[in-house]
């Protein structure tokens, strides 16, 4: 090529450019007058769109938790000019230093910037916005923005729905600047764990505001705008009549309810008690009321269904007779005699000796404590550790010991020791069945959450499977889409090895410890159990699924510091399956009265609370 | 060594005025475009402005230093350089810093840096270096022509690690260095072509683009004289076409993460992102806009809507001169940017030293890249890629490079006073 066309070329194209640009100058600046519009000192203000939160309802369609549209004053704190601060105050009913004080903190507050809105006054009454709508452009800079709050039409399932708040600073940061200081955001419950599906999505609107504050029309009619999104509505796998009444029936007491449909691992009813009253969390006094909650010393913020450990008691017995029965040292026709208990571990009066069905009736502790034995003693294992990790194993199919993945926030793991823990306490090689000999009537170092308790019980249902508890049954209509809530969990306990336990586990309702949860017509298999509690009285536990051939509900009642089984937990969870079943809940009225009026708080309070 | 010393008179002052002018407009730009009515002070170091005009200092005090340097030591420490900022791009990688999401800046002491912003002149050096050596030709001998694309390659790809495309982007202006040199001009031609149809090609569906080559090569080959040849070569490249166009697709749908399909598209303006890139340039047009044809006048500027932009101090710093000043002022700002890389240009032309030559091609198609880019991008007419507007932008890296990058030239053109002497 040419040389010297060479040496022109960058010159040519310099031209070329600088042509182009002063053309497209020409036209941004003196031709289209649509960019002019801005010459006359329009500010182009960006308003938020709050959209709505999406409703909850209960498994059947009933409405749980609504919005209610609140008000909160923002500022522009840049635009503000020529306030006269007197009539303001008074339009807020606010002294003069209050206003001071309060757009002073505003400056402090992390991500203030003069031009960007923040909310000064939150949550003003209807009449001080109808006041300061009235005289709106007198106050240039400050601005009304609708939003939404929370309102609960019952005042049950609060640690079901949880509840909403201000963001964090970490939140913001998490968000990738979503979230604006002051927006509300889901903290616990399935308020927490559904955010996003519940939350919606902003929306923005561009207007261009004048020097005085007078809205001049939409931004280039809103083509940048996006509007808000609302929030989905979701279902829960509440029953909310079921959840009611075991409320009512925890009325002063201390403990947990978790019910599941075994099928589905839907949860119908998740009670923690103490409980509080999730309309105190809303509106101006939210803050307050929360400190107030979080002082009070029986915890009602605590949700004990998720994340309290109790020693499980009986529900272990049961996962003894099938894994001993899938280890092969257990037949339904192995049969031990008990001398009123076995080592140190004690029992009460029974016929002796007894084979696994009518053990299971009785809870015999010695019987379970020599299943144990020939579990961790199999001879088939060369070490006893090795014999106790397949029973860890087996155990651990169950869902114990871990986190079982409820879609609610604060799920604790529970507590199941591993070999190694032994190790740690006697040294390796150095422990045996005898010296663990306590976690063969699930006492001990054990520690399993009232969900597990009730998904252990669903998985018995089943004869061998579960699927993890879940609280959110439809999004919008449809499936909850997690595959993590529709697939099946096999235990490592064949199908097989379940019918002698379920019928020993329906001996215990018939005719057994638990006669006075049996209801007429209704086939129920459960369990009682008396948790050991070293800070008081006994836990009373039953555990329960009925009906038999088909299981509908599966259910874990825990009261704390209440003493034998049978005297609370027993009734309180055959009025709930009844009423879940048939939907009546009066035919034992006296029984109903006598657990609803029961008081066991007031004779403890110092312990109430400690197995946390 | 007082002969090697550059007279006063040898040096290019046009060069040097032009070069106060624009950091003198660039500062007044920064404080114009993030100034506050309680921080009014121009020293005030807590502000952007402050922070800029200790940079000055600092690049103009390293600029005159260079201008006392032998001139010899830049062509005798090229590749040394070279390797420092080669050694410093791989250590940003390891070590680095993330700012907005690319890890490209170095933190010394409260003070950030950006070895790519050096990259730029240690290239150029090492490319004049190795071009004007002994029996080098890049018109004819392969090698060179590969071992020139490495010199380039090499901190393109590192920087691009670094998620810098912005900064990768201005390694591109090589290619008319290149080109001066003796790439042939139909290679910048067919880049210029490609860059085009691989926009094209994730704007517009595939078979559109397929039907409309077809048709301009039917028209093509319509119009001239068929020969068997040329009926094979168009539709070669035809296929050719086809086949890039749709790789490009299957890539952007198949192997791109969503975010970066998001990015891509906001940047080719398919998607409006009205919170980010989009955004920006549509204020920025705004701002442009509604500065008419003599501007709103020196701190006149309505910024408050503008703070909406968040880059406009250093990446849309162009926008605050034609909102303040203007048709009128926007036009003169070009005129003196051309004038300079006129200027530049005519100065690397009139080197006897192949070295001088393509050293000062090279920064005055670096700047010249910028240039394009940078207020392209205000405009809306260039996608938006964050670089600076050079001696503008704030930033105290960026203007230190375009000092240092500047200023050799300048040292370098003024021993051609010496040169003729000797002769
Ligand atoms: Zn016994």
């Amino acid at each position: 090529m040419d040389k010297t066309f060479k040496q022109h070329t960058l010159l040519i194209i310099f031209i070329v450019v600088a042509f182009i640009y002063i053309c497209r100058l020409f036209y941004l600046q003196i031709i289209d007058d649509s960019y002019f519009l801005s010459a006359q000192n329009n500010v182009l203000q960006e308003q938020t769109i709050y959209p709505a939160r999406g409703l909850i309802y209960d498994r059947n369609g009933e409405l749980l938790v609504y919005n209610d549209a609140i008000y909160d004053l923002s500022v522009m704190p840049e635009q503000v000019k020529d306030l006269d601060t007197l009539a303001f105050c008074k339009v807020l009913n606010i002294t003069k230093e209050e206003f001071i004080k309060k757009f002073e903190r505003l400056k402090h507050q992390k991500g203030y910037a003069p031009w960007k809105p923040c909310v000064f006054e939150r949550q003003i009454t209807i009449p001080t916005y109808a006041a300061f709508q009235e005289r709106l452009f007198d106050f240039h800079g400050f601005f009304v923005e609708v939003r939404t709050d929370r309102k609960y039409k019952h005042n049950n399932a609060a640690h079901v729905m949880g509840y909403i708040g201000e963001v964090t600073d970490k939140d913001i940061e998490k968000s990738d600047g979503y979230y604006r200081m002051g927006d509300f955001i889901g903290i616990s419950g399935v308020e927490r764990t559904y955010e996003k599906q519940l939350g919606g999505k902003k929306g923005t609107r561009y207007v261009l505001v004048d020097s005085k504050s007078r809205s001049q029309g939409r931004y280039k009619n809103g083509e940048f705008d996006t509007p808000a999104v609302a929030g989905k509505n979701i279902n829960l796998s509440i029953d909310y009549r079921l959840q009611q009444l075991g409320e009512e029936l925890l009325t002063n007491k201390t403990g947990s309810v978790v019910a599941l449909e075994p099928k589905t691992g839907e949860i119908l009813a998740l009670i923690s008690s103490p409980s509080y009253n999730p309309n105190l969390l809303i509106g101006r006094d939210r803050g307050k009321k929360y400190m107030e909650l979080l002082r009070d010393p029986m915890k009602p913020l605590f949700n004990r269904t998720l994340a309290a450990p109790y020693p499980p008691g009986s529900i272990f017995k049961i996962l003894m007779a099938l894994t001993g029965q899938q280890e092969h040292v257990l037949t339904p026709n192995t049969a031990y005699g008990c001398h009123h208990g076995y080592m140190f571990v004690g029992c009460h009066p029974h016929g002796s000796p007894l084979p696994l069905r009518p053990a299971i009736a009785v809870s015999c502790n010695a019987y379970f404590c020599q299943v144990y034995r020939s579990i961790v003693n199999n001879p088939s294992y060369k070490h006893a550790e090795d014999a106790y990790n397949v029973f860890y194993k087996h155990i651990a199919s169950f869902g114990l010991g871990s986190k079982l993945g409820v879609d609610l926030y604060g799920e604790g793991s529970g507590f199941l020791p591993k070999a190694t823990f032994y190790d740690k306490i006697y040294g390796r090689f150095r422990w045996q069945a005898t010296t663990t000999i306590s976690l063969g009537i699930g006492q001990g170092e054990l520690g399993i959450t009232p969900l597990q308790m009730a998904n252990a019980t669903a998985t018995v249902a089943n004869r061998g499977y579960y699927i993890v508890p879940h609280i959110v049954r439809r999004i919008e209509g449809k499936r909850n889409p997690d595959t993590l809530y529709q697939n099946k969990h096999w235990t490592t306990i064949d199908t097989g090895y379940f019918p002698v336990v379920i019928e020993g586990m329906q001996d215990v309702v018939e005719r057994g410890t638990a006669y006075v949860a049996r209801i007429p017509g209704i086939n129920i298999a459960g369990k009682t159990g008396t948790a050991q509690n070293p800070h008081g009285k006994d836990h009373s536990i039953f555990f329960a699924f009925a009906p038999v051939e088909n299981p509908k509900i599966a259910i874990a009642v825990v009261i704390e510091n209440a003493g034998f089984g049978a005297t609370w937990a027993a009734p309180i969870a055959s009025l709930m399956i009844e009423q879940y079943l048939t939907g009546k809940h009066d035919t034992r009225k006296d029984l109903k009265e006598r657990m609803i009026k029961g008081n066991l708080n007031h004779r403890n309070d110092t312990t109430a609370t400690q197995t946390q | 060594m007082t002969p090697l010393q550059p007279k006063p008179s040898s040096i290019d002052w046009i060069t040097l005025l032009l070069y106060f002018i624009f950091i003198t407009i660039g500062l007044l730009s920064v404080y114009a475009s993030v100034y506050v009515e309680s921080k009014p002070m121009i020293w005030d170091t807590s502000m952007n402005y402050g922070k800029q005009l200790i940079w000055i200092f600092i690049s103009v005090f390293i600029g005159l230093l260079i201008l006392l340097i032998d001139e010899k030591f830049f062509y005798a420490f090229a590749y040394p350089i070279y390797a420092i900022t080669i050694f410093l791009l791989v250590l940003v990688l390891a070590i680095g810093t993330t700012v907005k999401g690319s890890s490209s800046w170095i933190e010394i002491g409260g003070f950030r840096m950006q070895p790519a912003e050096f990259a730029k002149f240690g290239t150029a050096l090492a490319l004049a270096k190795y071009l004007s050596g002994y029996n080098k030709n890049f018109e004819k001998k392969r090698r060179d022509q590969y071992i020139s694309a490495a010199i380039i390659l090499a901190p393109m790809v590192i920087i691009l690690l670094q998620n810098e495309t912005g900064s990768t982007l201005v390694f591109f202006s090589f290619i008319f260095v290149l080109y001066r040199e003796g790439l042939p001009g139909w290679i910048l031609l067919a880049g210029l072509v490609l860059g085009i149809l691989a926009i094209l090609a994730l704007l517009v569906p595939a078979t559109y683009i397929l039907i409309g080559l077809a048709i301009v090569a039917l028209l093509f080959l319509l119009m001239v004289r068929r020969t068997k040849s040329l009926v094979l070569i168009t539709m070669g490249m035809l296929l050719f076409a086809g086949v890039l166009v749709n790789s490009i697709d299957y890539v952007f749908q198949n192997v791109l993460q969503a975010h970066q399909r998001t990015r891509i598209n906001v940047l080719l303006g398919k998607e409006v992102d009205i919170k980010g890139a989009g955004y920006n340039v549509q204020q920025s047009k705004i701002a442009i806009g509604s500065g008419g044809f003599w501007g709103k006048g020196f701190l006149q500027g309505t910024q408050n809507k503008f703070r909406f932009v968040p880059e406009q101090s250093t990446d849309f710093i162009f926008c605050t001169i034609g909102e303040e000043y203007g048709f009128v002022g926007s036009v003169i700002f070009i005129g003196l940017y051309m004038y300079l890389l006129f200027r530049l240009l005519m100065m690397a032309e009139r080197q006897r030293q192949k070295f001088n030559r393509i050293y000062g091609y090279s920064v005055v198609s670096i700047l010249f890249f910028h240039f394009l880019i940078n207020v392209g991008m205000t405009l809306g007419l260039m996608p938006v890629i964050g670089i600076p507007l050079p001696f503008f932008s704030y930033g105290g890296s960026a203007l230190l490079s375009f000092t240092v990058l500047l200023f050799i030239f300048i040292r370098l053109d003024a021993n051609r006073v010496n040169e003729l002497k000797s002769f």
